[in-house]
């Protein structure tokens, strides 16, 4: 059985069983890195992707289940050489120490920044309180996605400047 | 270590290898890290950091004709951010841009050999020996221009471009001059260094070369590496250490479509499979089936109770005999400290492929070196076939599961040759079959005279060894398994002054009368190997806690007390420094809710100064304590990359935070009970302080001291001293979970 | 939340049109002055000590707690298909809280649903049950609340659709539905059971969630504990018509929040667990006592597991199922290795109304803010209405005996709507 579904962007096939959660096809059938395997059980987040703009765990998103439906990476959001406001925003604020969690905390993040943009801090923190960090690095991750509001916020009005 | 050799089969070549390996890890036990893994044979001890075992340049730096300089560390990122800092003390001593140098980390085939990357040793080992070694290659490369201009090399200088420059302005390359010169020629001790007036790159910030591919998704963790042909496998085990499955539907499973091998060597088992999904599917039906204890049950949970019942080896850490006086205040405690568990986010992951007779292994270990010893002892081989290499994994903490994982995926490789083999955990074996931190007891007694001075001080401390790092086959679980078992090793402490659960046991502060005793339990009930700074976690915790309780006693304030106890100077400055940012003066004082307290140590007593104070808010309600604030300040001596040790301190107080107040593993007679996050949880956003800052006291030219683990005692005992402070509650046995808290507190 | 309300505000309405003279009449009460804050270390210690154990009973926290908020500062809305109700602030914060409050305001709130000013109060405090209170119980309360940090912290104001937010009306549904006085001892059942009685009745208000309601709003007394509804969730009976407890399986279950052959509490009943996790083991113990008198013993239907017919029924539900619920919910998952339930015990499964199953599958079970206790994560983003149907379809067929649920995906459909409405 194949499944067609977008990813970032772009239309694609994939031929994994249907009961195969996302993760496994984004890692070992896509070859894309971001979403990481943590828990397998929907508690930690470090899977996390975005499904139809919504933050999921891709560790129990069978993929039979997203025919036609969108599906966004950290590969989705920009590059090393060309990041988006979050991925710069995390890069200028140093925040990651082992990483592993970091595109699941950045994909979370880019979820609230879509639909609310000036969330305040602890709207920020209840939004992230899925994603697990065993580092301990959150205080540069909440400054991240503070920063990339602001930055966002300043992009947008100076987009909309007369 | 003193085993016969060869004392199983006799394998002639391999055998011999082995046995000579073996030698020289007797004699360099603790060079690894200072955490009890092997590491090669001191050979210069008059040179700097791990120079010491290898002396040669050309070990450390090569410069190629083009002029492409290649650097060699032994040691590893963790996610500590050593491969940015090691960069940084290479690109200064060289005195060339960061961008020109290519860093290889460890590598049994590549890089030498510096031990464990562990116990905050990376930039005490690997960052002194570069430094030096770079020094050196400087000066060669400035003799050799000066050599060829005919002009006395003090008139030479180096432009931070890779030229060296004449008084006159003339300047050739360094690859130029590298061209002739071998570097395969052993350090001087004294190769001037570069003065930090004139710092190009150390001590300034050089974001971690490591973040943009992580932020974007590159392949930065070996749970990312592709190889071709790789299977994906799985170790079929029960529940937790100790237990087996009953009644696994093997001959189900095997003819299951897409699997392809099923592994099976005494108690050891394992499913090999074309796709990661198969794989894990038929590791779920094996388990469907009733499990059973293989090993003793399990001990109560209660440390005091298991410990102190334990068998006991005492170590007299330290005996001063003091003057005595009259004390006006006595106090007695006892703390303790509950079995942790590293709680890395990504299980432990391996890759093995075992081809023409030779094993490589990709690990995320601490010890690469280490990894290839076991694989080869477990499978026979001469090291000399075995080659591991390291690729950053999740961060560990600690021993995790990684060293076990690299062992089996190697046990894989070898029954499936010629296809890579990639093993990772699952969430509940990470949890299930990890080494955890080792539980902890104190009980202290100190004794106050009417002048406020300490008079007497007992400090004992009961523990397992921190220190069971697999340097053969029987450290892993594999050895344990198969069907003919390698025997454990032999529980060993960590002689002061590092020290295993007696680390940081003996005070840095300047006290009367002394009595220190390591009470060294060989016997381990639970599987239990290093965490993040070992015992100095409950050590510091129990120490700086006694100081507040002291404090306390005599109605004086707690730095004042601390400071009247310590002569150190750096010390005195670090906890003035702190209090200072932190406005220790001016703090809220308790009012049963809002409290501040402060901890410090200085690591090992030999590494890195950190005090960390705190402002909290106790909830009687609930329990639950909210950190305000959270101020640091650390002399971790010469500064190489001032964010990288601020990230390190911000990530040791906020995980520090989290083992003191949610964490313990759970378990009955039969099985841990921790197996994912529910059961095991640890701190989320909305349990992080409100603020961290980190204030660093830099100390030009002094030696570099390993900062990573510095704060996880001093922040502990700081949350302890705060609620003490807020409630008037002093609670001693961690962790502090809001049950606990809230039944301390009481309704009023 | 929302189906509760729809029948509680009718209720208001129909019951004052109802009862308009009379209510009208008796909508007045006068206020009652205010007092000076009374200084927290003049109460008795013992007595606070108490009144935070019957607070704990009472659920207090549960709704004047903002998410992240300071307990008992209120602020926690109510959102309602007529509008927003929001939960006061009941500490003793003298401009926003109870600080003027004496003890005779507070009773009369408790156990006549009137504000100290004479307001009605919206029976969202549920006096019908704390009308059963004893007066000294009313007192160590008081003290508890007393004893708290003021914190200022002012309730946002209701945001109901007129005529509701008129509150004179609430006079005529409590001549209807509040009945005073005290839970009669039965001296036979011995003093847990009568303890329990108190307490289930009373202070623990387990009817507001587990009796039905008339079309009025109002608790059907002759129906008792014979199933209700809160915030979405069906509670399920307790009057033995789904299925007996035993006094130890309840002490279990509803001090720790599961039981290893009886499921696991989600919805609002998590938050009732981690309360009663904290209460004294005897009245724990009472509380169980009384319950299972009611539900009976019986023994619970006897798990079964018949995966291969309910691929066979649903196969796409069992493809969906092992990539979404598996990890934990099928065989060999670790969970059920540490005895924790499976889902041939879980009530939202064998229930005739597929409500709470669909529920758990939408909202999951948030991590509770202490303990370690089991949770779930939400699948509202990750599939569709058909894909959940699908997956409770198979599960149903594969754990349990009942028939299949019909209109599941329907069903599906509306309660994610519901649970999308303000």
């Amino acid at each position: 059985m194949t499944v067609r579904l977008t990813i970032n962007g772009a239309e694609r096939r994939v031929e994994s069983p249907p009961d195969t959660p996302l993760l496994y096809v984004l890692r070992d059938e896509v070859g894309l890195n971001g979403a990481k395997y943590g828990c397998g059980l929907g508690q930690c987040g470090a899977c996390t992707v975005q499904l139809d703009g919504r933050p999921v765990f891709s560790c129990l998103l069978p993929v039979g289940a997203l025919e036609g439906r969108q599906v966004r990476t950290v590969e989705g959001l920009g590059t090393a050489a060309s990041p988006s406001i979050l991925q710069r925003a995390f890069e200028e604020e140093q925040a990651a120490q082992c990483g592993y969690c970091i595109a699941g905390m950045i994909m979370r993040a880019q979820a609230l920044l879509d639909r609310v943009p000036d969330p305040d801090e602890a709207a920020i923190r209840a939004h992230m309180q899925a994603n697990l960090c065993r580092c301990g690095t959150h205080m540069r991750i909440l400054r991240a996605v503070r920063r990339a509001a602001t930055a966002m916020r300043s992009t947008v009005s100076r987009g909309t400047a007369p | 270590m003193n085993r016969a050799v060869p004392r199983r089969g006799l394998l002639a070549a391999g055998a011999l290898i082995v046995g000579f390996s073996f030698s020289n890890r007797a004699r360099a036990q603790l060079a690894g890290g200072g955490e009890g893994g092997a590491g090669p044979p001191v050979t210069a001890p008059h040179l700097p950091g791990s120079l010491r075992s290898t002396p040669w340049l050309d070990a450390w730096i090569r410069i190629a004709a083009d002029g492409a300089i290649t650097v060699f560390t032994g040691k590893a990122e963790l996610g500590q951010g050593i491969r940015t800092a090691l960069l940084q003390v290479a690109a200064e001593e060289l005195d060339v841009p960061p961008s020109t140098i290519t860093l290889v980390t460890a590598d049994t085939e590549r890089t030498p050999d510096e031990g464990l990357t562990a116990g905050s040793h990376s930039m005490q080992d690997s960052g002194m020996a570069l430094r030096n070694a770079a020094a050196n290659v400087r000066l060669l490369l400035t003799r050799a221009a000066a050599e060829g201009w005919k002009v006395a090399p003090a008139t030479l200088a180096t432009t931070g471009t890779g030229h060296v420059r004449a008084a006159d302005g003339r300047t050739r390359p360094y690859a130029e001059l590298a061209a002739d010169l071998s570097l395969h020629v052993e350090a001087v001790p004294d190769a001037p260094l570069r003065s930090p007036a004139e710092f190009r790159t150390m001590n300034h910030h050089l974001p971690r070369l490591d973040i943009p591919g992580k932020l974007t998704g590159a392949q930065a963790f070996l749970q990312d590496m592709r190889l071709p042909g790789m299977l994906h496998a799985r170790v079929v085990r029960g529940p937790s250490v100790g237990t087996r499955l009953r009644d696994p539907a093997w001959a189900e499973v095997a003819a299951t479509p897409g699997i392809v091998a099923t592994v099976r060597d005494g108690a050891f088992a394992a499913i090999v499979a074309e796709r990661e999904w198969t794989a894990i599917t038929a590791l779920r039906r094996l388990q469907d089936t009733p499990q059973e204890r293989s090993g003793p049950p399990l001990p109560g949970m209660d440390p005091a109770a298991t410990l102190k019942a334990l068998p006991a080896r005492e170590i007299t850490i330290l005996e001063q005999a003091g003057p005595g006086g009259t004390a006006r205040h006595r106090v007695r405690a006892r703390f303790t400290r509950p079995w942790i568990s590293h709680g890395s986010i990504g299980p432990s992951c391996a890759i093995a492929l075992f081809q023409d007779g030779r094993l490589t292994i990709w690990t995320h270990s601490q010890g690469t070196f280490d990894v290839r010893r076991v694989a080869a002892d477990l499978l026979r081989l001469p090291e000399n076939r075995v080659h591991a290499i390291h690729v950053e994994g999740s961060g560990c903490y600690g021993q995790n599961g990684a060293d076990d994982v690299a062992a089996e995926a190697a046990r894989i490789a070898v029954a499936v040759p010629g296809r890579p083999i990639r093993l990772q955990w699952m969430r509940e074996q990470e949890f299930g079959w990890e080494p955890l931190g080792p539980a902890m007891v104190t009980e202290l007694e100190a004794a106050l005279d009417e002048r406020n001075r300490i008079i007497s001080w007992r400090h004992e401390v009961w523990s397992n060894p921190h220190n069971n790092r697999p340097v053969d086959a029987g450290g892993v679980l594999v050895g344990g398994e198969v069907a003919s078992p390698f025997p454990p090793p032999e529980p060993k402490p960590i002689p002061m002054p590092e020290g295993d659960g007696s680390r940081n046991s003996n005070p840095l502060y300047a006290l009367q009368d002394m009595h220190v005793v390591y009470h060294f339990l060989p016997e381990m009930p639970l599987r239990v190997s290093a965490l993040r700074s070992l015992g100095a976690h409950l050590n510091v915790f129990s120490i700086e806690s006694m100081f507040d309780e002291l404090a306390a006693a005599a109605r004086i304030d707690p730095l004042a007390l601390r400071l009247a106890h310590m002569e150190d100077p750096r010390a005195r400055a670090v906890m003035a420094h702190g209090a200072e940012r932190f406005a220790w003066s001016s703090r809220p004082r308790g009012d049963g809710r809002r409290g501040c307290g402060m901890g410090f140590a200085r690591y090992k007593n030999l590494g890195a100064y950190c005090a960390v104070f705190l402002e909290i808010e106790a909830e009687r309600e609930t329990g639950r304590i909210a950190v305000r604030r959270a101020v640091a300040a650390v002399d971790c001596g010469q500064v190489v990359s001032p964010d990288g040790v601020r990230n390190q301190i911000e990530g040791a107080i906020v995980q520090s935070l989290s083992w003191a107040t949610q964490e313990a593993m759970a378990f009955d007679a039969g099985q841990r009970l921790g197996f994912d996050w529910s059961s095991y949880p640890i701190l989320r956003f909305r349990d992080v302080p409100d603020l961290v800052e980190v204030h660093l006291l830099d100390q030009p030219n002094q030696p570099f001291l390993g900062a990573a683990e510095a704060g996880q005692g001093p922040t502990s005992a700081a949350l302890a001293n705060a609620l003490a402070d807020a409630t008037g509650k002093r609670m001693r046995d961690m962790p502090l979970s809001p049950a606990r808290v809230k039944q301390a507190m009481g309704a009023i | 939340m929302k189906p509760v309300w729809r029948h509680l505000l009718i209720a208001g309405l129909a019951g004052s049109v109802l009862a308009a003279g009379v209510a009208l009449a008796l909508a007045w009460e006068p206020a009652i002055g205010r007092v000076p804050r009374p200084d927290p270390a003049g109460f008795d210690p013992a007595i606070v000590a108490r009144g935070a154990t019957l607070a704990t009973i009472g659920d207090c926290a549960v709704c004047h707690t903002a998410p992240s908020g300071a307990p008992y500062a209120g602020g926690r809305a109510l959102g309602t298909p007529f509008g927003t109700l929001y939960a006061t602030n009941i500490t003793p914060d003298e401009a926003t809280g109870l600080g003027n409050w004496s003890p005779a305001a507070f009773r009369r709130a408790m156990k006549d649903g009137v504000r100290r000013d004479g307001e009605h109060l919206y029976p969202a405090l549920p006096y019908e049950h704390f009308t059963h209170v004893r007066d000294d119980d009313l007192d160590a309360i008081y003290a508890f609340l007393m004893t708290r940090r003021a914190v200022d912290s002012p309730a946002p104001p209701n945001a109901l659709i007129p005529p509701l937010g008129f509150r004179p009306l609430l006079a005529g549904w409590k001549l209807l539905f509040l009945h005073r006085g005290p839970v009669e001892p039965v001296p036979e059942r011995g003093e847990a059971w009568n303890r329990g009685a108190y307490l289930v009745e009373g202070l623990g208000h387990c009817g507001g969630c587990h009796t039905p309601r008339n079309l009025a709003g109002g608790e059907q007394g002759r129906r008792s504990l014979a199933g209700g509804v809160a915030e979405g969730w069906n509670a399920p009976p307790l009057d033995g018509s789904a299925g007996g407890w035993s006094i130890d399986a309840l002490v279990t279950y509803l001090g720790t929040g599961l039981h290893s052959s009886r499921g696991v509490a989600a919805g609002p009943m998590g938050p009732v667990t981690e309360g009663l996790s904290q209460v004294p083991a005897e009245d724990l113990r009472a509380i169980a006592t009384y319950i299972a008198s009611r539900t009976g013993n019986a023994a619970p239907v006897p798990v079964q597991e018949r995966a291969e017919e309910a691929a066979r029924a649903h196969p796409e539900g069992a493809g969906l199922f092992a990539g979404a619920c598996a990890a934990c919910h099928g065989g060999g998952a670790p969970m059920l290795a540490r005895n924790r339930p499976g889902l041939g015990t879980a009530t939202p499964i064998l229930a005739a109304d597929p409500r709470n199953a669909i529920q758990a599958v939408l909202q999951g079970i948030p991590a509770p803010v202490g303990p370690d206790r089991p949770f779930m994560p939400p699948f509202s983003d990750a599939l569709g209405d058909r894909q959940l149907a699908e997956i409770l379809a198979y599960a149903r067929a594969r754990f349990t005996a009942e028939p299949p649920w019909r209109d599941l995906q329907e069903s599906v459909t509306r309660i994610r709507k519901e649970n999308t409405r303000p």
